[in-house]
């Protein structure tokens, strides 16, 4: 191919000649030719003469879409090793409301009110959703079929984070490249897409709100970076799209609202305030915030909770900075100090009286520390394996720019987060990819650049391409500058290839665990539907149990249509969901009274829970007990947090501590509580067991999860009776009968003292038969009709 | 201390005149009417209660909304900002401007109920 000789035309030569060039001299050094490696090595030369645009962008295109793809795969360990199946709790509640969403439309699903949930209070499902996951997986689903690929809502719904988690790995990857440069932001891509923290709540089949959370997160942020460095209102409303995208989808969104005004603040403490700053936080606050209101869940939080102050205080404060640097640009000192004490005195004024307004209609924090605590997510995490096995080395960085700024704010309040509570973990995970993909890329940077600026000369030199060396001064006096240099350097590093490989080996061998221990933990850990139980025989066979399933279609097919369904609220969703019956409580737990009403329910005496049972028209009780196969997360282990939750509310009647042994032991066998023993849920969970032996060694009715034998062996239910118990005795469904007509007395027969037998005292003369007082007839006489 | 601060203001006004150009005076003036708008639309609120409060907060907001891209505009094509602004050129930053104005008044309508 012609190569042109004028220096000007940088563009002229083609690229395919360079890149050949510098892979070749890559290729020659014997290293491994990692795209870091090669974006840093490109970056070391002066100029980006040698730069192989082309091949730099095709091998960026290729590690994002190999970085999809294994984000994608890595996520469907559990549809091959079971079926595509919606998993855990939660998502079936998201996969019904899809349903009600595809099936009926946008507006329905918009105001939807579920009577089948709650019963008999009802759920106003429009109001108290996030939608923007029913939307997104709602729209798939219309797409493709309107393109007549009729895929079934299910499998939209199974998939859908598996391919957001690509999409998630290239927004990172464009968020890294804003703060860092190209090399980092592709480590970071390839981290993001298979680190477990993620993973774990965006396999396939966990239809959750963070599996498209995550990267509306990272793809705000990258147009907030990116509408600071540019000061451009196009890239901010690009943002404030993006932020109400996020809005719709998570709850989370709180942690961009209060991190981008921190950032902003930040910045103005360290004296790098711009206009581009000004136009890109007050653009985005005013329409961040009309769009985020247009959440029916949001509603007017934005401007009334404490959780959305910031916000407005750092817009206040830009607002009143602005102002004040447009004056000093264009007063004298004198005249500005003037001016500023009025400003300052009339500020303070302002705050003083918000500040007691707000005191007067402020909120109090209450949260429910029984219910909060109850469930496992909330508490503060205890182990941080997920953590990639990263971060060696942070780089130091004293010189910030305004936006590289933004990650190391980013990551304090990250890991305090995850420090609180275990499933903010996931907000944590994306930082720590993005800060180990910037270290990482700056050890190769510097140990492999430095590589590649020695020995490029003479790899050229010994090239056979005599066009190149004689293509253009600039190239040739590029050559001649760094070989004099190198020359300088040579003696100064004789050590420095040894130590250098070795760092780059151990580099490559920690990247290489990295993604063997991902793939692991994402193996065992994280790719269980939960749904269904598998069990592994000594000869490695494998052994389902489907119970649950089992039951929930048993539920569907025997029972009627408007049948009302009282089980621990666990289970509410999947019960919604599966056997499309009503509940009575369900997972969201908006209402806590109701749960204790359930709770009493199980906790009381078989006739006290009859009353209550009763009177919220239940007519079947569904339990989990695990005693047959040795199942941990059945309802009588959860059954403390019933009897401290019923007592909450009713703790009159339900007292936690007769539940436990006078030792203060919970146990379920003959020295348990004699409460226990008669309350209704141990009587549905170990009615007949006693009659069941599993094995020779142990006697009948041998509980193997608490590993007692049970203590009642003998239940009479009076007011139930069992209408189903699955394979291995998971699930146990009781109906409750309805009133007797006659109610059986409830108090003891009347005891009559029996009559004595009359016997006549009429003589053998008069034995025929008289009747006592009868009226007897005077002859001859009349009787006065006027009498009668 | 009032003379001052009155002397200081009569001053600051003087020279705002005469070293604006007529475009940011047309853009001041429409910001002036803005903020008249917003202050009309809050003082409204407190007489009258906030009842339907979508409905004030959407009229406020879009008040709100239009000052400050109208101040990011001003900004963008003042030419003293010119350094900072490399790349924006000015019909750029008014294309901006209509683009942000059409995502505002949409989300506003829709909020207004």
């Amino acid at each position: 191919e012609p190569i042109s000789n004028n220096p000007q035309q940088k563009h002229s030569v083609s690229a395919q000649e360079k890149g050949l060039g510098a892979g070749g001299s890559v290729s020659g050094n014997g290293r491994p030719n990692t795209a870091a490696g090669c974006g840093g090595g490109g970056g070391g030369l002066s100029g980006g003469l040698t730069q192989p645009a082309g091949w730099q962008s095709l091998l960026s295109f290729t590690i994002l879409f190999l970085a999809w793809l294994a984000g994608f795969s890595s996520r469907l360990f559990a549809v091959i090793r079971f079926e595509s199946i919606i998993h855990e709790f939660d998502p079936w509640f998201n996969y019904r409301s899809t349903h009600h969403l595809s099936t009926n439309g946008f507006y329905e699903f918009l105001n939807w009110f579920d009577e089948r949930a709650w019963y008999p209070l009802g759920r106003i499902v429009g109001g108290t959703v996030y939608p923007g996951l029913m939307v997104t997986a709602g729209l798939i689903h219309y797409l493709l079929n309107l393109l007549n690929v009729t895929v079934h809502i299910r499998d939209v719904c199974v998939f859908l984070a598996p391919i957001f988690s690509g999409l998630t790995a290239i927004s990172t990857f464009l968020l890294t490249r804003e703060l860092w440069n190209q090399g980092a932001g592709l480590l970071a891509a390839c981290f993001i897409a298979i680190v477990p923290g993620y993973i774990s709540r965006s396999v396939a089949g966990s239809f959750d709100n963070e599996g498209i959370a995550i990267f509306a997160l990272q793809f705000t942020y990258y147009l907030w970076v990116k509408s600071v460095k540019t000061g451009s209102v196009f890239w901010t409303i690009g943002c404030c799209l993006s932020y109400f995208y996020m809005v719709s989808a998570w709850g989370g969104y709180v942690f961009i609202i209060n991190l981008i005004p921190l950032h902003v603040f930040v910045l103005l403490l360290m004296q790098r305030y711009s206009r581009r700053l000004y136009i890109a936080y007050s653009t985005f606050y005013i329409v961040g915030l009309v769009l985020s209101m247009q959440i029916p869940f949001v509603g007017f939080q934005p401007i009334r909770t404490s959780e959305h102050m910031a916000a407005a205080g750092v817009f206040a404060l830009l607002q009143a900075y602005a102002f004040l640097q447009y004056l000093k640009d264009r007063l004298t000192k004198q005249e500005f100090q003037t001016l500023f004490f009025l400003g300052v005195s009339l500020a303070a004024g302002v705050v003083f009286l918000t500040v007691i307004y707000l005191t007067y209609t402020g909120e109090t924090a209450a949260t429910m520390a029984t219910q909060h605590h109850s469930l496992a997510q909330h508490m503060p995490s205890l182990y941080f394996s997920p953590l990639p096995l990263i971060n060696p080395i942070k780089p130091v960085i004293l010189n910030l720019d305004t936006e590289r700024l933004f990650d190391p704010v980013l990551s304090a309040f990250a890991v305090y987060f995850a420090g609180v509570m275990v499933r903010l973990m996931l907000t944590l995970t994306p930082v720590v990819c993005m800060l180990s993909a910037i270290a990482f890329s700056s050890v190769f940077e510097h140990y492999l650049g430095d590589d590649m600026k020695r020995e490029n000369p003479p790899a050229e030199d010994s090239s056979d391409e005599d066009d190149k060396r004689n293509s253009g001064n600039l190239y040739d006096k590029a050559g001649k500058v760094r070989k004099h240099v190198s020359e300088q350097d040579r003696p100064e590093e004789g050590l420095g290839p040894n130590i250098k490989s070795i760092v780059t080996m151990l580099m490559l061998m920690l990247l290489m665990m990295f993604a063997v221990h991902c793939t692991w933990v994402t193996s065992n850990a994280y790719s269980s539907p939960s749904v269904v139980l598998a069990s592994y025989n000594h000869d490695g066979s494998r052994n389902i149990l489907d119970d649950f399933r089992e039951a929930y279609y048993w539920l569907r097919q025997n029972t009627d249509e408007h049948a009302r369904v009282m089980s621990w609220w666990d289970y509410g969703y999947q019960i919604a969901g599966m056997a499309n019956r009503t509940t009575l409580v369900d997972n969201n737990t908006w209402n806590n009274s109701h749960i204790a009403l359930v709770g009493k329910a199980m906790s009381s005496n078989e006739s006290a829970a009859y009353e209550i049972m009763k009177s919220l028209d239940v007519d079947y009780v569904l339990i989990i007990f695990g005693g047959v196969i040795g199942y941990s997360g059945d309802d009588i282990n959860k059954f403390l947090w019933m009897v401290r939750i019923a007592e909450g509310e009713h703790p009159k009647d339900i007292r936690e501590s007769d539940y436990f042994t006078p030792q203060g032991e919970f146990r379920v066998d003959k020295a348990g509580s004699p409460t226990l023993l008669n309350c209704l849920m141990y009587k549905m969970s170990y009615y007949r067991f006693g009659e069941m032996q599993l094995d020779f060694r142990t006697p009948p009715g041998f509980d193997r999860t608490r590993n007692a034998e049970i203590g009642n062996k003998d239940i009479r239910l009076k007011h139930l009776e069992e209408a189903f118990t699955s394979e291995h005795w998971l699930v146990r469904i009781y109906r409750v009968k309805k009133q007797e007509n006659r109610q059986a007395l409830d108090h003891k027969l009347r005891n009559v003292a029996a009559k004595q037998k009359y016997t006549s005292k009429k003589t053998a003369k008069r034995k025929r038969g008289y009747v006592k007082n009868k009226l007897v007839l005077k002859k001859g006489k009349k009787l006065n009709k006027k009498s009668v | 201390m009032s003379s001052s601060v009155i002397s200081v203001i009569s001053r600051f006004l003087e020279e705002y005149n005469s070293s604006t150009s007529t475009k940011l005076k047309v853009v001041d003036a429409y910001l002036l009417y803005i903020l008249l708008t917003g202050a009309l639309q809050f003082l409204y609120c407190l007489l009258v209660g906030t009842f339907p409060f979508n409905s004030f907060l959407s009229g406020f907001i879009s008040c709100v909304g239009s000052f400050i891209l109208a101040v990011c505009l001003r900004i963008q094509i003042n030419p003293q900002n010119k350094a900072e602004f490399l790349s924006t050129s000015p019909e750029r930053a008014f294309a901006d401007f209509l683009f942000a104005h059409t995502v505002l008044h949409l989300v506003a309508i829709n909020f207004v109920g």
